[in-house]
């Protein structure tokens, strides 16, 4: 026996034995047995491994990752998927997009069998009978349903049902039929904009997204936002750039030399790209994480800065002071000079306002109409500001600007050539004088607004005193130079001045000496090369009421430093996947623009902070959110909503306190157009806003539809608000209405709100949610495996698609072709009750259109009070006439209507003449044969749609790309179509995406060129090509000096620090403590085991967490109330009560916890002990809080469009008790 | 012979799970095997998968040296194990694992009207009965947690004091985990059944599923609890390193579904006749250069004449040439095995985590990248270097020290190239690389095309 140098002889000759009993080798030292794998052996896991066929599908949920995925299919079951890798190549000298995905997106399969599935349609079995018996005795299903929602008891009954089960199954005929006899009903007794429907974020799926609201559109009922209504859009981004929103794609984040990942934790919410973060850093990128708790992220960075919550603006004040300072005052870097003479508006000129006291007051861009030159007299003078001419000591009027984007003088001339024109940055050099400035500050312990005075170096024009942007900047950060009077901060060390890096410690906590160094590193590498600095912002920073003054604070710094418009630079903001790169087909076709112009769009956030009746709850004035300068004087944040509605600034659906198709009739009865009668009316005050007016019963929602959305498990903030108001069921929040003194002045005030305001809540999903629970009616809906759509998203160039691995299974259908279903019996219903109606639609002013000129230097002149007429268009909302032939419905729902070749295509203010393009589509998808859209092309299925969008978009035809370049360069008179050229023959179609992600091509729909396969960024064409930005100036824009911004006191970027919630609503101060716990900030920041509540129910996924509702919490805090890691735990305020386990951790700050959003109400959460109910959630300790600045209108880029801007449903500012329950044996 | 191996770079895991989520769905999601999780993902510092397996004090796991410089199963003699079959103490509880469960979903559509919202709640998938959850497959994710069972973290000993669970010396990173598929087999050599083999053709460790008697000695023997028991079945099942896979030339799920892009999958040549010397070296820090002297150079013609000789196809011995894994281990050393003082020879490495390297010298005002300073702040990492030793090195921090110095050397010479200066070549020259090599390293780190990781 050899020595084997294991155990011993004898277990060497026990274990040898195996030899005998196996055909395996063992080894010579009998340690190990090998043994030949190969096909015959091993059966199992190979059997396990078979499978029939692999199908390309991807996700629709709202996660901007967009990956394609491989799903597997085995005896016509869907078996498990795992990524894709055929990405088109990034290049020979970049990582790839592969394998892009997530462990979410790794557990979808579950939901395809799971017990959690919707497989038949569902009623509310008390609604059911009632509907059934009405039927019975009336016959038509639309005399039925009015039966019952005119019946308050009825109503009460089915409505106070709703949420506490008793579903019961139904049929797809039956719950058609009361789907389509509701809205039949309701268009006929209230009109149809007390319809709405809300499916989010449609580059996830656009055909899905399209299906409800083509419907809604055609039949003139309006959709509801989503990225606003999110909170993750940036108001900054109109503000300064006059753009939604336009980041890089995250291959782009490889180029960059110095990245910062300011509230965006990117292993977690970004978890396809990654990777290039990881990645980017081994060539030698500096990374820096911001956030207040060691998220995911900061294992990444080199640094880690732990800036508390909602501070964020201080501390990029900070870093703007010191590259003000050290990159503008004490040297003159030619980099900066040259982009920000080209690209901002430093050095615009801005008349300052008298204050009669020796000091003066920030105004007006000085515009051509102002003064006494030659331009005066042009086309749009009143937009066309003005710059001093360093080179001929002249004041200037350089093109580009917004007086330039239309008319005819500015053809040719809306570009940012500045020809012999050197713009001075500052007039300090040429002061004609200096005037001492008020600047205002909000840094106060009660949040109340404070004056710095600094003198900032003038010109005299006439009677004027203008300055420029840039030395209103150096005043306003504290930055000193020499002579110019005023408090100024003693350096980087004093404690008291505004924006000085001693200053930001005390609310960031972040020392003062790192963020001298992070500002400088900044600076230098954006001179070392060439603009290369990027800042990843996210949600962390986004989701605060004054989000837009921390992006502003931020956004400074990109801008400033010439990173924006470059590879690699400028601001990269992913919070949402709101970027269809293939728009213009998606807009005109999900709006039904081929047969209606314009759509309704409501934004989302005044829809509920109105008919979830909470403005009745809102114990502050809009005064507290001024700056002491009266702008609000006397106002609620409702009679701003109202005045915004009103003035034509933003929408407001329902709009009027009568229906839309009555008020076309009376106007006819009356000899009158319906918009003169409608002035008339208005000014009569027989009519009104039904914003003035919301508890009235005439003024409610009445219909909601939801699909591709869980409304009430995720986005409803003030969720307990939503329950009792809109559905009339139980909401646990205990807030008290506002006391007298604090009502609106100019809304009518019912001493009780109303309760169950809406008749029919209906949800498609394929699995139970919070939406699916409080729903009348309930359809099954196929799931991303089971149809065809597209998808996009902003963080990659391609567009790719799903596609079904099995047939919707059970009974569920597609969303397409579930509206479709709804669209024909609506129709058939429509020909006895509808007919064809003329309908009011009454329009905002719209950004990228001249409606944006409306309202002269920003002035607020509200014909209300007499300040001016009501002029549709003008001083008020467009009021357009629609023809609603409703029995037509369903054949304009399969067919594209005739708009497109009479009118054309516009998006982003380029017109399209599409004539060709729709004529393609008449031999690719066919024509109808009969109806209205005969001889159209065909819209019946869901890849006839795929194709439409695709083909009537830019990024996926090169020829619509080309020909929409050479529109604009009409307009700039630069070359631009070059950018589209090597793809002008290029056409996408769906079967295209079905093969492999396709990249898409550089249209004039997006601001970055991907010409020549360059990685996408934002505003390269704007930097590259001159082309202006679409703003007042056509600059990026720092200043903005409309009436309520300057009212505001944030005309410049200012520091806001988190709402007051113990001044403004009575709770109790953070870290304070009684028998409710200890207080707490409460942040809602997205969850790692779900998007939004997808997945948080997924079995995997709960797995692999904590199993239910958790919430994150300090050790610190948890010792302080005596709670340890799972214990049960009771969060508590004003607003609702969540019932979850603790997680206590020391990666958290002490006096935050972190309760991931979205999750559902649905797993495992029990009674609550404070008033036995079931516990809420992550929303029902927020509420609706609306900033006046997001409903400004009418003004340059301060003008509405669809998710452009708007009021956000801001979630951050919010504080909690949170306490461990008595009893740890909860009861459900 | 050859082996098919896996390097995971740490320093870019981002603790997705997606790793696991898509190995349960491809292998486990059945009866029987609901807890276990052939693939996991610890956070670290934390007690892992099963509860402190890394405990061999208590779970008897892998091979130790006997006075005699002979290996023996740390449970005991081979022979003990044959006579103890029948009660096997040292097995994990599912409480060490976790208790499965599933939840009551369809109660959300059936109920019948009532006064609150219904709620689906959990029930046990192993008793049916209703459940508390108090433990899950990853329940200490991103410290959840943390102050309480991160003190128990086996590899915190001998360092307690220099890792303190408090905010502001948070530290963290994610440990990815499979079957490690060793050279020298604990599991294997305790199978008193004979069911667990290596397979000749690519050293992958499979469980016979017509031979495993259920004995679950193996479950004992596997110092990395990588290796589970079905409760339905009876039988013991492990990773399989995706063979169904590898065998027509693609990457096992783990690593292809890795959005971070870390792992790399390779084929290894070695000495079989050399492991158990390698595996039996006195000194636990000597393990790590023991058994990377067990691999062959499939660039030494003399080893490509005995591979040819073994028998071992020609398009193995080019596969060997340009394996990624290879490169990592013996080319740059940058790769380690995971707790080589198991002596079990595993074949699945890895890249200790950078990051975040400068930290702790933020407040001096220097370049963050400038090379001096990131030297100087490996001595000071967030992620104590003695930590990443306990894992990699059995203790010995030397090694560790030099991959890191080799990355953060990298991330130096490399922002050079990107900001369009100079390369200076002393960079690569002070951690014993060429300015090739280095840049080379830097494209199968950074770069990663497929092609390049498999």
């Amino acid at each position: 026996m050899t020595d084997t140098g294991l155990d011993g002889p004898l277990t060497d000759a026990l274990v040898g034995t195996r030899r005998f009993f196996t055909k395996a080798e063992v080894s010579a030292d009998k340690r190990t047995m090998y043994a030949k794998g190969g096909r015959a052996g091993d059966a199992f896991y190979r059997d396990r491994w078979a499978h029939d066929k692999v199908v390309r599908s991807t996700h629709g949920v709202n996660c901007t990752g967009s990956c394609s995925w491989k799903v597997y299919v085995k005896d016509g079951v869907i078996t498990w998927e795992a990524q894709q890798t055929d990405y088109p190549s990034a290049g020979p000298d970049k990582p790839e997009y592969e394998p892009r995905g997530c462990p979410r997106g790794a557990a979808f399969s579950w939901y395809t069998y799971s017990p959690t599935r919707i497989r038949y349609p569902y009623v509310r079995g008390v609604l059911l009978e009632m509907f059934r018996e009405a039927k019975a005795q009336y016959g038509d299903p639309v005399l039925a349903w009015a039966s019952i929602v005119q019946d308050p008891e009825k109503a009460r009954r089915y409505k106070s049902a709703r949420g506490k089960g008793g579903l019961v199954r139904s049929t797809w005929d039956e719950v058609v039929d009361i789907v389509a006899a509701a809205h039949v009903y309701t268009v006929k007794r209230w009109g149809p904009d007390r319809i709405a429907g809300f499916s989010p974020i449609p580059a996830m799926s656009p055909v899905s997204y399209s299906s409800g609201a083509r419907f809604l559109e055609l039949i003139g009922a309006p959709m509801l936002s989503f990225y606003d209504w999110y909170a993750d859009l940036p108001n900054a981004s109109p503000q300064m750039f006059g753009d939604q929103t336009d980041v890089p794609e995250s291959g782009d984040w490889w180029d960059a030399g110095y990245l910062i990942m300011w509230g965006s934790n990117v292993p977690l919410t970004r978890t396809p790209d990654a990777h290039w973060m990881t990645e980017a850093r081994y060539r030698g990128q500096k990374v820096i994480a911001v956030a207040p708790d060691y998220a995911e992220n900061v294992k990444f960075a080199d640094e880690w800065v732990t800036c508390n919550p909602g501070e964020d603006g201080a501390l990029a004040m900070a870093m703007g002071h010191v590259v003000l300072k050290e990159f503008f005052a004490d040297q003159q870097v030619d980099f900066f000079v040259d982009y920000n003479r080209r690209f901002t508006d430093l050095p615009f000129l801005i008349s300052l306002q008298d204050n009669g006291d020796g000091t003066w007051s920030q105004g007006k861009n000085l515009v051509a109409g102002d003064l006494d030159i030659p331009e005066k007299d042009s086309e749009n003078a009143m937009w066309k500001p003005a710059l001093f001419d360093a080179e001929s000591g002249q004041i200037a009027i350089p093109n580009g600007s917004l007086g330039f984007r239309y008319g005819e003088e500015g053809w040719g001339k809306w570009n940012l050539e500045l020809g012999e024109l050197e713009p001075a940055l500052s007039l300090y050099d040429v002061r004609d004088d200096v005037a001492l400035v008020r600047f205002p500050r909000f840094d106060a312990a009660d949040g109340q607004v404070a004056y710095e005075t600094r003198g900032v170096p003038v010109k005299r024009v006439g009677d004027r005193l203008v300055t420029t942007v840039l030395d209103l900047l150096f005043a306003h950060y504290g930055v000193a130079r020499e002579g110019l009077p005023g408090a100024w901060p003693t350096g980087y060390d004093d404690p008291d001045a505004p924006a000085t890096p001693a200053w930001q410690e005390r609310y960031t906590s972040v020392p003062a000496q790192q963020v001298i160094r992070l500002a400088r590193e900044w600076g230098q590498n954006a001179v070392d090369t060439g603009g290369r600095g990027m800042i990843l912002m996210g949600a962390g920073t986004n989701h605060w009421y004054h989000s837009d003054q921390i992006y502003r604070s931020m956004l400074l710094l990109t801008t400033i430093t010439g990173c924006q418009g470059r590879n690699g630079g400028g601001w990269a903001h992913y919070v949402g996947q709101e970027k269809i790169r293939p728009i213009m087909g998606f807009q005109h076709m999900a709006f039904a623009l081929d047969w209606h112009r314009p759509p309704r769009h409501m934004n989302q956030t005044a829809y509920w902070y109105v008919n979830t009746s909470q403005y009745r709850y809102d114990t502050f004035s809009a005064n507290d959110i001024d700056c002491g300068t009266g702008v609000f004087a006397g106002k609620s944040i409702i009679d701003l909503v109202a005045q915004s509605a009103r003035l034509g600034w933003a929408p407001s659906y329902p709009t009027f306190t009568k229906s839309s198709l009555v008020l076309a009739d009376e106007a006819e009865a009356a000899g009158m157009t319906p918009p003169d009668y409608i002035v008339q009316q208005l000014k009569s005050g027989e009519l009104k806003f039904a914003v003035e007016d919301p508890e009235a019963e005439e003024n409610h929602p009445r219909i909601l539809s939801l699909w591709r959305s869980n409304l009430f498990g995720s986005s409803a903030k003030g969720n307990e608000y939503f329950l009792r108001h809109l559905l009339g069921t139980d909401g646990s929040f205990t807030a008290t209405e506002a006391p007298a003194d604090k009502r609106p002045a100019g809304i009518a005030w019912p001493e009780q709100a109303a309760e169950g305001k809406l008749d029919l809540l209906t949800t498609l999903d394929f699995r139970m949610t919070s939406s699916t629970l409080f729903s009348d009616v309930v359809l099954p809906a196929a799931t991303w495996y089971e149809k065809h759509d597209l998808s996009t998203t902003d963080m990659h160039p391609f567009v790719h698609s799903f596609n079904p691995a099995i047939a919707p299974p059970w009974q569920s259908k597609t969303d397409w072709d579930t509206w479709k279903e709804i669209a024909r019996r609506f129709s058939e219903l429509a020909v006895d009750h509808l007919g064809v109606r003329k309908d009011v639609v009454a329009k905002p002013l719209w950004h990228d259109t001249p409606e944006a000129m409306a309202t002269v230097h920003g002035r607020v002149l509200d014909w209300r009070t007499g300040e001016v007429e009501p002029i549709p268009g003008k001083t008020m909302p467009v009021l357009a006439v629609a023809e609603r032939n409703y029995p037509a419905t369903y054949e304009k729902f399969t067919s594209i209507g005739p708009l497109m070749e009479n009118v054309g295509m516009l998006t982003k203010g380029v017109p399209y003449d599409v004539k060709r393009e729709v004529e393609i589509l008449r031999h690719r998808n066919g024509t109808s044969a009969s109806g209205v859209g005969a001889g159209q092309p065909r819209l019946e299925t869901d890849i006839h749609m795929a194709d439409a969008i695709l083909h009537l978009s830019g990024t996926t035809n090169g020829h619509l790309a080309t020909l929409g370049f050479t529109n604009v360069e009409k307009r700039t008179g630069t070359q631009l179509h070059d950018l589209a050229a090597e793809h002008e023959g290029k056409q996408i179609t769906f079967a295209d995406t079905q093969i492999q992600p396709v990249p898409v091509i550089t249209s004039p729909e997006w601001s970055g060129s991907e010409s020549g396969g360059r990685r996408y960024a934002p505003f390269t064409i704007n930097i590259e090509r001159s082309k202006p930005f679409h703003t007042l100036t056509g600059r990026q824009h720092f200043y903005l000096d409309h009436d309520w911004m300057i009212g505001m006191g944030e005309s410049l970027p200012v520091y806001r620090p988190p709402l007051n919630m113990t001044m403004l609503f009575g709770e109790k101060p953070i870290g304070e403590q009684n028998e409710h716990g200890v207080s707490v900030r409460y942040l809602t920041p997205h969850n790692k085991w779900s998007i939004h509540s997808e997945y948080q129910d997924n079995l995997f996924m709960l797995s692999l967490s904590r199993g239910g509702q958790t919430i994150w919490m300090s050790d610190v805090d948890a010792a302080k109330v005596g709670i340890t890691d799972n214990d049960w735990v009771e969060a508590v305020n004003r607003n609702g009560v969540v019932a979850a386990r603790a997680i206590v951790s020391h990666r958290m700050p002490e006096g935050t916890v972190y309760m991931h959003h979205a999750q559902d109400r649905l797993i495992d959460v029990p009674l609550t002990e404070r008033d036995g109910k079931r516990g809420g959630i992550h929303n029902s300790l927020t509420r609706i809080m609306i900033k006046p600045s997001h409903i400004i209108g009418g003004y340059a880029q301060l003008a509405y469009f669809f998710n452009y801007i708007g009021p956000i449903g801001s979630n951050r500012d919010e504080v909690t008790m949170i306490r461990r329950r008595t009893n740890q044996k909860v009861e459900y | 012979m050859a082996q098919m191996a896996m390097v995971m770079n740490l320093d870019k895991c981002i603790g997705c799970h997606t790793c696991s989520v898509t190995c349960k769905q491809a292998w486990t999601n059945r009866t029987g095997t609901e807890y276990v999780w052939f693939n996991n993902v610890e956070t670290r510092p934390g007690l892992g998968y099963p509860r402190r397996y890394e405990d061999q004090e208590e779970w008897q796991g892998g091979w130790v040296r006997k006075g005699n410089g002979k290996l023996t199963l740390r449970s005991g003699s081979r022979l003990k194990k044959l006579a103890s079959i029948f009660s096997n103490p040292k097995l994990p509880t599912i409480e060490d694992y976790y208790e499965p469960w599933t939840y009551d979903y369809e109660t959300l559509l059936n109920s019948p009207q009532q006064k609150n919202f219904p709620v689906a709640q959990p029930h046990s998938l192993i008793s049916g009965k209703k459940m508390n959850v108090s433990w899950s497959a990853n329940w200490d994710d991103d410290l959840g947690g943390a102050p309480q069972y991160g003190p128990k973290d086996v590899m915190l000993k001998g360092i307690e004091d220099k890792v303190k669970f408090e905010f502001e010396q948070t530290f963290m990173f994610y440990l990815p985990r499979i079957c490690e598929h060793c050279l020298n087999p604990s599991c294997a050599a305790s199978c008193p059944s004979g069911a667990i083999y290596k397979r000749t053709e690519d050293g992958i460790v499979l469980v016979d599923q017509d031979k495993c008697r259920g004995w679950r000695m193996c479950i004992s023997g596997c110092p990395y609890k990588k290796v589970y028991f079905n409760h339905k079945t009876g039988k013991a099942e492990k990773c399989t390193f995706c063979y169904p896979r590898i065998e027509v030339g693609i990457p096992t799920v783990c690593s292809e579904t890795c959005v971070g892009r870390l792992r790399y999958i390779g084929l290894m040549l070695y000495d079989a006749d050399a492991v158990l010397a390698a595996a039996s070296v006195e000194n636990e820090t000597d393990l790590y250069a023991a058994q990377r002297n067990v691999f062959l150079d499939p660039e030494d013609p003399a080893v490509q004449r005995a591979a040819e000789h073994a028998g071992i196809p020609a398009d193995w011995i080019d596969a060997a040439r340009r394996s990624p894994v290879k490169r990592l281990i013996l080319d740059y050393q940058v790769a380690l095995p995971l707790h080589p003082e198991y002596r079990t020879m595993p074949m699945v490495w890895y890249i200790p985590p950078l990051s975040p390297v400068v930290d702790v010298i933020k407040d001096t005002g220097h370049d963050a990248e400038d090379q001096g300073n990131l030297f100087a702040a490996i001595d000071t990492l967030r992620i104590p270097v003695e930590y990443l030793a306990n894992l990699f090195t059995a203790g010995d921090v030397a090694p560790v020290n030099g991959v890191l110095k080799k990355l953060a050397a990298m991330r130096s010479y490399m922002r050079d190239i990107n900001l369009g200066r100079d390369p200076r070549e002393e960079i690569p020259g002070s951690v014993g690389m060429s300015g090739e090599a280095m840049y080379e390293m830097f494209r199968l780190l950074a770069i990663a095309k497929y092609a390049d990781r498999y």
